[in-house]
């Protein structure tokens, strides 16, 4: 179905607009700047909701397909368009940004206008990334938002320092610079393999394209794809995290501003996950098929890793963090189980970790706010004191850990019923994780909120106010809307994860019969030799 | 035997005639007038840069020989004269206020300004071994009293008679390399050599030659910076004044990479298998050491140095490659290096205010605060030479690394993506300074001359702009080549 108006690109550079905006506003009209990006962000997520109205859902195809020219001489289109699977990764973002803009109302303090500018731009490549059909524009927006998130966590970032080589230096500055330079190893190399796949598509029909879909048709050695695969893995697992390419996360999240952790867990994260379904998985199909067994026990200890780590955290933020690593290990595990309950399961349970631990994130950001320590030690009793507070932590809580009736059940359901289909002691191990969650999450959550009120500091702290709650609510809504009634967000999923596993399965057996003789046609050999052994 | 006269065609050299003759309209005009008239004089000079500048958007598409096939105006010597004209323009604004400021405010600055910036552009046109030669000593010699400018400043010193004793070395090699050219071919003339060269097939790749070309590619090399013969560049981008050294890193390397391709994909390229070779580890080594040492700098003007050689490094894969994408992409990057170059050295100077006092990256600590405007154009100067889209500095990489790839050559390709990863640290701690730590002491104002800050803008501008709308410059990069093959 196509629109007569382009609402992808709409829902992606109207925030740049927006940014722009605030560049010719005054700097110290704090409020006018604050509701400037607020209303900007809300219309964006407005937007996106004839996204899913419009949605077909019968349909494999991408949808809202929007195609121009941008760098004819070496073919490069932009070209977007979304599916099923890349559809609630965009209104996770548009939600998310909007309730960040919100969330740091009273937060920031200090160049305010260049915090809200760098969000607006991070929106824009985060959508961006969802939303490219071209491999180059997907390059571009996949470095763009690099910068806006650097720049947010290394400018208004916690205050502590740390000593590195010797020297000291501030936290948020190590971490900021960690997250990039860990971030481009991946992607440089995903360059070079993406440059290689560009060359191949040509000399396979003499057409030069950075065009999704119609690599989508190539098919690849098996051996050309194990080295392609491995480059896009690198820059993808780094960032999803999977172990052990996780230990720029928890610096990462602990030293960043609230918002930058909630946009870092709820969005920045899925990109690799994402990158998995839309580049990897169909582009190298035999690969990918290949590796499910090292990438499942990687998840694996990712799950059991990320969970005992978390337990023995002192700071509430670094144990969301950890937690973070081992959520994402179930998303890889059902991912690549190769089944549509493990892939129909992962995506939900990106959907169910944006929101659940990025709620986390914005309610310990919040107590923060008023106490400026997140030490467990510090706190104990907060439920006498805060009972609203402890209220939503409780339901975030509980979503987090998978409790039946709330979203996180309905995603770990699917995914550790797609992995007990095909690999049954994967699925017994994936589930002792289940019970991790719920020993760290509880065991922090009755540590302070529970009991006596240890602290006297704590005594006089408010309860959130009528804005806080604003942040929070839409955030329950959804994560009750998924735990009650998940209909409506897997039937979207399902034609699109349907077709690509039928894809992924019918490819790689094309590539097998090629590589054996038993079948006509040729492989798209780069001008008749192997560019990685020709010189 | 009969003798002619060759044909002259003036339109040949007409740009280059434009820069010379403001060139010595200033000569005469300083040495005859008093004070008043004096200041106008970097005025005319930017004023002859843009109109030599006019003539080669005038003249894009013809194919002009001239002086009995000693040089040729064609589109790629117009491209790399507009991109040396590009870089003489914005030398001359930022230089406007930095000299007053230094004390250093005389017009033989700018005569020589413009007489190295013909010398730059005789070495995009010359279609003769002996023609680079003379163009390039033309450039040097201006240059080596440049890089001396700042007469107190001990440093400048050293720099220049650094730069010139190894500058005299190599034109040395160059010369020689030319010799033995000449002693295998019988001809000094590009065409020539490679019609020889073809002419004789495997027959003609004799050890001389050989020889001959490995000079040259010593003597190219020194111009370009290139590992092992960058030993000077350091020292003498961190004596000249910043503007001079700005020219110098976009400017120099520019035109020395005019020549080199002229010469190496033009009239050698039958020796392609030899010299690629060669020049791969000369890439290799070049990106590698400007890279990875450049993050020990702690004076910008030094990192900068570094980070030239590291570039000059990228444009080698390039080299590497050969043919023509890859001759394209070496194109569109030194015009990509020149905007983003230019900028960041436009910032050094405007920053550095009075005796240089602000050269350490420490001292930007606070930038981004105390300045918001400067600091976002350094910052996106940062990210451009790092290599991050949607700048030019990105698009650089991406079309040099894609035609290395087409190439076969992954793997040189891996070490360079490699290397702008080893870059993007040193880049983006002079970003931390800026906006991630506060100034340490007060930040004396900078006095903001608006040559300077147009300068800044317009480049920023056009970073952004030809990073994010390639198009039409990659097609303007691939029109100057036809005609060289």
């Amino acid at each position: 179905m196509d629109h007569a108006f382009p609402v992808l690109s709409f829902i992606i550079f109207f925030p740049l607009v927006g940014a722009l905006a605030l560049v010719f506003t005054g700097k110290d009209q704090h409020r006018a700047l604050r509701s400037i990006a607020l209303v900007v962000t809300v219309v964006d997520f407005l937007a996106s909701l004839v996204l899913y109205r419009d949605f077909q859902t019968n349909t494999a195809a991408f949808q809202f397909l929007e195609r121009a020219e941008w760098i004819p001489s070496l073919g490069i289109t932009y070209s977007l368009g979304i599916d099923g699977i890349s559809l609630y990764l965009v209104l996770l973002t548009t939600l998310l940004t909007a309730i960040s803009v919100l969330a740091c109302w009273t937060d920031i303090q200090v160049k305010v206008k260049e915090f809200l500018v760098c969000l607006l731009f991070l929106e824009t490549g985060m959508i961006g990334v969802f939303c490219a059909l071209d491999l180059f524009l997907f390059y571009v927006f996949w470095e763009v938002m690099l910068i806006p998130m650097y720049l947010l966590i290394g400018i208004w970032g916690t205050p502590t320092m740390r000593r590195v080589f010797g020297r000291e230096m501030p936290a948020r500055v190590y971490s900021a610079i960690k997250f990039v330079i860990f971030t481009m190893v991946g992607s440089l190399l995903m360059l070079v393999a993406i440059l290689v796949l560009y060359f191949q598509y040509h000399s396979a029909t003499g057409v030069y394209t950075f065009d999704l879909l119609k690599y989508y048709e190539l098919n690849l050695p098996t051996h050309l794809q194990s080295w392609l695969f491995l480059a896009f893995f690198l820059a993808f697992a780094i960032k999803v995290p999977m172990w052990p390419f996780h230990t720029w996360l928890p610096d990462a999240h602990t030293e960043a501003p609230t918002v930058g952790s909630v946009l870092l867990a709820a969005v920045l994260l899925k990109m690799g996950t994402y990158g998995f379904l839309r580049y990897s998985m169909p582009l190298f199909p035999n690969a990918s098929m290949a590796a499910m067994g090292w990438i499942s026990v990687l998840a694996l200890i990712g799950i059991i890793y990320g969970a005992w780590v978390a337990m023995v955290q002192k700071d509430v933020k670094r144990l969301v963090a950890f937690s973070s690593v081992s959520h994402l290990g179930f998303v890889m595990l059902g991912m690549f189980a190769f089944t549509i309950q493990g892939v129909e399961g992962s995506i939900l349970q990106m959907i169910n970790h944006g929101l659940s631990t990025g709620a986390l994130f914005l309610v310990v950001g919040m107590i923060y706010e008023r106490r400026h320590t997140r030490l467990i030690a510090e706190y104990g009793g907060m439920a006498k004191v805060m009972p609203t507070y402890a209220t939503f932590f409780m339901i975030f809580t509980l979503s987090s850990i998978g409790l039946p009736g709330l979203n996180g059940f309905v995603g770990e359901f699917l995914v550790l019923l797609g992995t007990f289909l095909v690999n049954k002691p994967f699925a017994v191990v994936a589930a002792t994780g289940v019970i991790f969650a719920a020993v760290y999450m509880l065991w922090m959550y009755q540590r302070v909120f529970f009991g006596q009120v240890t602290n006297p500091k704590n005594l006089g702290l408010a309860d959130l106010n009528l804005r806080e709650v604003a942040v929070l609510l839409p955030l329950v809504v959804c994560i009750g809307w998924i735990g009650v009634y998940p209909k409506p967000f897997l039937q979207r999923m399902e034609p699109s994860v349907a077709h690509l596993l039928e894809k992924v399965r019918a490819k790689s057996s094309v590539v097998v019969q090629l590589e054996q003789g038993k079948a006509q046609g040729q492989f798209a050999w780069f001008a008749g030799q192997d560019p990685l052994q020709s010189r | 035997m009969s003798w002619s006269i060759p044909s002259v065609n003036l339109l040949s050299v007409g740009p280059h005639l434009i820069v010379c003759v403001t060139g010595l309209l200033v000569l005469s005009l300083g040495f005859l007038s008093r004070k008043p008239l004096g200041r106008l004089l970097p005025y005319l000079s930017l004023a002859g840069v843009l109109l030599a500048f006019l003539a080669v958007m005038g003249l894009w598409g013809r194919n002009e020989p001239g002086f009995g096939r000693m040089v040729v105006l064609d589109s790629f010597a117009l491209f790399f004269q507009a991109v040396v004209l590009l870089t003489a323009a914005v030398t001359v604004l930022i230089s406007m206020d930095y000299l007053v400021q230094e004390g250093a405010d005389h017009y033989e600055y700018y005569v020589l300004m413009l007489f190295a910036t013909f010398g730059m552009m005789m070495m995009a046109s010359a279609q003769e071994l002996i023609m680079i030669f003379l163009g390039l000593e033309t450039m040097s010699i201006s240059i080596y009293v440049l890089a001396g400018w700042r007469k107190e400043h001990p440093k400048g010193h050293e720099g220049a008679l650094k730069y010139l004793l190894l500058g005299a070395f190599s034109s040395a090699f160059l010369l020689y390399g030319i010799a033995l050219v000449y002693g295998a071919t019988g001809s000094t003339h590009l065409k020539d050599v490679a019609e020889f060269l073809a002419g004789r097939g495997s027959s003609g790749r004799t050890s001389l030659l050989l020889l001959g070309m490995g000079m040259l590619v010593v003597g190219f090399g020194f111009k370009v910076a290139s590992v092992p013969f960058h030993m000077w560049t350091p020292d003498v981008y961190e004596g000249a004044p910043s503007p001079i050294t700005g020219y110098m890193a976009a400017g120099v390397k520019a035109a020395a990479f005019a020549a080199f391709l002229r010469v190496f994909f033009y009239s050698l390229e039958s020796l392609q298998a030899d010299y690629s070779m060669a020049l791969w580890v000369l890439a290799v080594a070049t990106m590698s050491l400007g890279n990875v040492v450049a993050i020990a700098q702690e004076n910008i003007k030094r990192m900068l140095a570094y980070s030239s050689i590291a570039h000059a490094g990228y444009i080698l894969v390039g080299m590497v490659a050969g043919g023509e994408a890859a001759s394209a992409s070496i194109l569109y990057y030194v015009l990509a290096y020149a905007l983003m170059n230019m900028g960041a050295f436009a910032v050094v100077v405007l920053y550095g205010n009075k005796g240089e006092e602000n050269v350490l990256i420490e001292d930007y600590k606070g930038l981004g605060t105390r300045y918001p405007v400067l600091g976002a154009a350094m910052a996106l100067f940062m990210f451009s030479l790092a290599g991050l889209p949607p700048t030019a500095g990105f698009m650089g990489k991406f079309y040099v690394f894609s035609a290395a790839v087409a190439k076969g050559y992954v793997w040189l390709v891996v070490i360079a993506v490699l290397n702008s990863l080893v870059s993007v640290y040193y880049y983006f701690r002079v970003t931390i300074k800026i906006y991630m730590q506060p100034a340490e002491r007060e930040i004396q104002p900078v006095c903001f001359g608006a040559p300077a800050v147009v300068a800044v803008l317009l480049m920023a501008a056009g970073t952004l702009w030809v990073g994010a709308f390639p198009n039409s410059y990659l097609e303007l990069a691939r029109q100057a080549l036809p005609r060289l093959f």
